[in-house]
């Protein structure tokens, strides 16, 4: 399959902590792709050299072939690599279609209105247009976070932990919204929650001390002694 | 009726009342309502900066007096016709806007207020320097030969006010439609959040650099036009004090509102008007004026009226 993202190297040093340490990536055109990792394992500061947040210390990023390696955020985004944030960061004094109409323009739409209302009603959200974000509850945040995302309608969009704070009910629609954009989208998961990685994704790659520790299909992480000694916290030794 | 006629409607009513005024004004207060009118053009210029895009600049004085030097060199000096001549303000406005934020927008917040700050000041001192050009900070009077548009002798009270009325009804339906538009969208998701609009794909220097130059070609217009309807031009417009001014204004009528400048710009005028006819200590009803704002309104007349009952005010 082919690559849209392929990284090789890829280190980022803050002082003396290696938060990302020599790590290649491939995430293939189509797939959900899973991340994780103990917290500090570098997850976040990995997506944020993909994403161009944070200059790359020594390594190459290519996206669909193209060395992006040290292209401007912006231009990442434009070039359709698009990254939703951890924490929840939308305009709160602007209005929801504001929010997402700032996405919807940004790379040029013909009829914003339009796509707007379709951003809105992919993630269940239609008819919130004129209600500030800033008041909407944090379950609508999360979405509304993701709409912004969508109207990108990005190749390959990051999800920094999205489904965090969602109530089980929403994760539910969440995890269909997500199936819904494949393969059309790539998608490149960073999640806490394993039931959502494990049965989202179709490979799953893990970091430890900024370094990849594993990748694979979600079976067989979950069968990796290493992964599981250092993450799952399964006592093998027991069982 | 959509919000967009609501908006404009009211826009439009806003200046056919400002127009009709001067059928009904004295002669000292029609001038006076077209000084306000042109300091409201400078005004509308630096909230398309401070209130819509969020760089609070302390040099706008250099943009303002760029528009009168521009203006007014070229009539002393070359004996250029009106028109050129604030044209050639507007555009210098522009320019100038446009070089200092190249520099001066590397940096942010306090830093950005220092460096506009001295880029100010090192024109208002340069302007001194040059006193054998610039006439130093006695400055000059611009002839009156050349204060004639169209036909119409800029120096008397009718043609005046058309002549500031005009700029002023450009400047505002400028702005109104400037700040409903895309554009006017992505200045304002800068000053609200600039990391998430550079992960939105947006360059916020570039962003930055385009409000900045729009505001110095509204304060270069305002500065020519004030030169050439109230025929004097000095030193005194560099100073800190201008860069200060349309900042209170905007701040009382309402940062971020369309029509706040001009409110703000009308009520500090007549509060200074009017107190100093009582008092030499008219400065410190103007600061007390400033504490009630800050303590009640700290949103500015129309920023509290837009968060009470208007939310669809621009």
């Amino acid at each position: 399959m082919a690559a849209v993202i392929e990284a090789r190297g890829l280190t980022r040093y803050f002082g003396g902590l290696r938060a990302v340490d020599g790590v290649d990536f491939r995430l293939q055109q189509g797939e959900i792709h899973g991340l994780i990792g103990p917290n500090g394992a570098g997850k976040t500061t990995f997506v944020s050299l993909l994403s161009g947040r944070v200059p790359v210390q020594s390594g190459s990023i290519m996206l669909n072939g193209t060395d992006i390696t040290h292209m401007p955020a912006h231009l990442r985004v434009r070039a359709g690599v698009a990254y939703t944030f951890q924490i929840t960061s939308v305009y709160p004094r602007l209005s929801v279609f504001d929010n997402v109409a700032l996405a919807a323009q940004s790379r040029g739409a013909g009829d914003v209105v339009a796509e707007v209302a379709d951003a809105l009603n992919r993630v269940g959200m239609a008819g919130l247009e004129q209600a500030l974000a800033g008041t909407l509850s944090y379950g609508h945040q999360r979405l509304l976070e993701v709409a912004m995302g969508l109207a990108l309608q990005p190749s390959v969009l990051i999800l920094d932990e999205p489904t965090q704070g969602l109530a089980s009910g929403e994760i539910a629609g969440f995890k269909a919204l997500i199936r819904s954009l494949v393969p059309q989208t790539t998608i490149l998961l960073i999640e806490h929650n394993m039931d959502v990685v494990m049965d989202l994704a179709d490979r799953i790659t893990v970091l430890n001390f900024g370094q990849v520790l594993a990748v694979g299909t979600p079976e067989e992480i979950r069968m990796n002694r290493v992964v599981q000694d250092a993450y799952l916290g399964v006592d093998h030794a027991a069982g | 009726m959509t919000q967009g006629a609501k908006i404009w409607g009211l826009h439009l009513l806003i200046l056919v009342v400002v127009f009709a005024a001067q059928f009904v004004l004295p002669s000292y207060h029609m001038t006076n309502l077209a000084r306000i009118m042109v300091l409201a053009v400078f005004a509308m210029g630096y909230n398309i900066a401070f209130g819509y895009t969020g760089l609070l600049s302390l040099g706008h004085a250099l943009f303002f007096a760029a528009g009168f030097y521009a203006m007014g060199l070229p009539i002393w000096h070359l004996g250029w016709l009106p028109l050129p001549a604030l044209i050639a303000g507007l555009m210098v406005g522009g320019l100038l806007a446009g070089a200092v934020g190249l520099l001066a927008l590397r940096t942010a917040g306090v830093s950005f207020m220092i460096v506009t700050l001295m880029f100010a000041q090192a024109g208002y001192l340069t302007l001194l320097y040059l006193n054998t050009w610039t006439g130093g900070d006695e400055g000059f009077v611009v002839a009156r030969t050349a204060r004639v548009l169209g036909g119409l002798d800029l120096a008397t009270d009718t043609p005046r006010f058309m002549a500031a009325f005009a700029l002023f009804a450009c400047a505002m339906l400028v702005c109104l439609w400037l700040v409903r538009s895309p554009l006017g969208r992505v200045m304002v998701a800068m000053r609200e959040n600039e990391e998430r609009s550079r992960m939105l794909g947006y360059d916020p220097f570039r962003i930055k650099l385009i409000a900045l130059i729009v505001s110095g070609v509204y304060a270069g217009a305002a500065g020519a036009a004030y030169g050439m309807l109230f025929g004097y031009v000095g030193a005194t417009f560099a100073t800190i004090q201008y860069s200060i001014l349309p900042m209170l204004y905007v701040l009382l009528g309402g940062a971020g509102t369309v029509l706040g400048p001009f409110l703000g710009a009308l009520l500090m005028f007549y509060l200074i008007d009017i107190t100093s006819g009582y008092t030499d200590a008219y400065l410190f009803v103007v600061g007390a004026a400033l504490v009630g704002l800050v303590l009640f309104a700290p949103k500015g007349i129309l920023g509290t009226l837009r968060e009470r009952i208007a939310p669809w005010l621009p």
